[in-house]
């Protein structure tokens, strides 16, 4: 390795000490950098997808067979993990509230946490292992083995064709999905809080609903579009970009997940702020 | 004089700091077949990937019927592709789509036929390859690898291309199907007057399906010639490499540890 040959010159000498935090800065600086590149590249990527939206040909058949998969298969996943967070929810504040007796915020806790915050992320980070990852490898498959030069040599422009669709589809799926989420998960809270905490079936429907108001689900909604958006923008990317056989494909399908559920979480709190801190 | 239907000029390439194409000269007259012969790795692909705007060279000129297309607008560029079609070397067809879908797939795309005119046309397509219609609703994946690559033949004449490029049509067939595949790009050539440009390792087939052929090595061309004369053509590189001998001026990159 030169690297390591030439740290051990240097030890040697006496300016170690002025040349190491030089050499932070240069791998700093270089790792700023190919972040700067990335963000750019992902940004043209989205933006070269997105034009496309809106130009035809439009290729319903691919569209409807990444829905197909995107919500409809994801249904069971997102409704379980709905559920048993619902479940869970209710369990927890209730047992923890009882310290101060607020035991009856139970529903309103379940319901805003559930539509605010745990729905949509939930939800998002769920698709993204299942779907996320999915598109990585058809993709990225379809890159390695030239089927992607093959759809540019029969007139498609694969752009178009492959992430186009998938765009559209994550912005309307994930909203899809977590109204189910919302509803599930409300109801998790519901039987548990009925069945083994002893509230009242009626109290705690009005109670869900008292302090309920539109924007709370509405923003949950709208973080859904944008979580749906970034897995499909991941998966597309990683995948597009995949290089070197199986093996880059392996390593596209981990990026696009990494990627995705990190860019969820951080667009999940600049979301947060815009939609409620003022 | 006739121009030639495709002419590479000074074509460059490199990946990283590997350099792959160094100048590749090349011509090729209107319905005729070209032979492109070359060791392992020498760029066959990158070149033939590179006239079909794949990969994008760092210098050169593409000229199709006379006209530079790397100077075209965008547009034009691609108008000019859609006459071109390729067979791939792995076949590349859509795992997702049907065997049909897969050979119909340029027709439905440049809005030559619907979608019942193209499933019509698949089959006779695949009786043309040698298959038969059962395969039609089958997935690439349930396909044996020369059945593959049949299909994938199938895909690139559908459109009946002005000019079709091959990448080994016939690697990985028996000798008996090589030769019928060596026998439908003949009579493609013949009968619709396409240009053809194929790359192989198989001498029998390059003379076979060959008008002329082109020796790349060390990324230039460094013989053309009449395809007849590939196994006597009296430059050693190519005498060489034809007829497979371990001496010569070609170093043969084998480590023998
Ligand atoms: N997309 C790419 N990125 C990096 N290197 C590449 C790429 N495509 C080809 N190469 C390199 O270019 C060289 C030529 O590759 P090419 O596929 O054209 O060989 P070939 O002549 O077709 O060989 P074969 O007869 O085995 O198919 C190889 O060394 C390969 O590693
Ligand atoms: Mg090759």
């Amino acid at each position: 390795m030169p690297g390591q040959r030439r740290h051990r010159k240097r030890r040697n000498k006496s300016h170690t000490t002025v040349i190491a935090p030089l050499d932070f800065l240069a791998v700093t600086g270089r790792g700023l950098l190919s972040a700067c590149q990335t963000t750019g590249s992902l940004a043209l990527f989205a933006l070269a997808g997105l034009t496309h939206l809106v130009r035809p040909p439009f290729y319903g058949r691919v569209f409807a067979r990444v829905m197909l998969q995107m919500a409809y298969f994801s249904l069971p996943v997102v409704a379980l993990t709905a559920i048993f967070t619902g479940m869970v929810l209710a369990l927890q504040s209730y047992t923890g509230f009882s310290r101060f007796s607020a035991e009856s915020a139970v529903a309103n806790v379940v319901v805003l946490s559930i539509t605010r915050e745990l729905g949509p992320v939930l939800a998002g980070l769920m698709v993204a292992g299942r779907v996320g990852a999915a598109m990585a490898a058809e993709i990225g498959t379809m890159r390695v083995t030239d089927q992607i030069d093959a759809l540019a040599t029969l007139s498609t422009n694969p752009m178009k064709y492959l992430v186009a669709p998938r765009l559209l589809a994550g912005v309307i799926s994930l909203p899809l999905l977590v109204v189910v989420a919302d509803i599930l998960g409300v109801m998790g809270g519901y039987i548990v809080s009925t069945l083994k905490l002893g509230f009242n079936a009626e109290t705690y429907l009005t109670r869900t609903m008292n302090f309920l108001e539109p924007m709370d689900v509405i923003s949950g909604l709208v973080k859904a579009a944008v979580f749906g958006f970034i897995i499909a923008l991941m998966g597309c990317y990683q995948g597009y970009h995949s290089r070197g056989g199986a093996e880059g494909v392996g390593s596209a399908t981990t990026s696009a997940v990494v990627a995705a559920s990190i860019l969820i979480l951080g667009f999940d709190y600049f979301l947060t702020e815009m939609f409620f801190a003022r | 004089m006739t121009t030639a239907k495709i002419r590479v000029r000074g074509l460059r390439k490199s990946f990283g700091g590997k350099r792959v194409l160094e100048g590749v000269d090349l011509e090729i007259m209107p319905s005729t077949s070209m032979v492109v012969i070359g060791g392992s790795g020498s760029g066959k692909s990158v070149l033939v990937k590179c006239i079909l705007g794949l990969i994008e060279p760092e210098a050169g000129e593409i000229e199709i019927d006379g006209q530079d297309i790397l100077e075209l607008s965008r547009a034009d560029q691609e108008e000019v592709r859609g006459r071109m079609g390729m067979l791939f070397q792995n076949g590349a067809l859509f795992d997702s789509l049907q065997v049909w879908e897969n050979i119909g797939f340029g027709l439905i795309a440049r809005g030559k036929s619907t979608r019942s005119q193209a499933r019509e046309r698949a089959t006779e397509l695949l009786t043309m390859v040698g298959l038969g219609a059962g395969v039609r609703d089958l997935y690439p994946s349930e396909l044996s690898g020369g059945m593959q690559k049949r299909v994938a033949l199938a895909r690139a004449i559908a459109a009946e291309p002005d000019i079709l490029f091959f990448d080994e049509p016939t690697t990985g067939l028996d000798p008996i199907m090589g030769a019928v595949i060596d026998d439908l790009i003949m009579e493609l050539v013949r009968g619709t007057g396409s240009t053809t440009v194929a790359i192989t390792h198989d001498m029998a087939s390059a003379r076979r399906i060959g008008d002329s052929a082109a020796m790349l090595y060390q990324g230039q061309i460094v013989w053309t010639g009449p395809a007849t004369k590939l196994m006597n053509s009296g430059n050693p590189l190519v005498d060489q490499f034809t007829h497979g001998r371990l001496e010569g001026p070609i170093e043969v990159e084998v480590s023998r540890e």
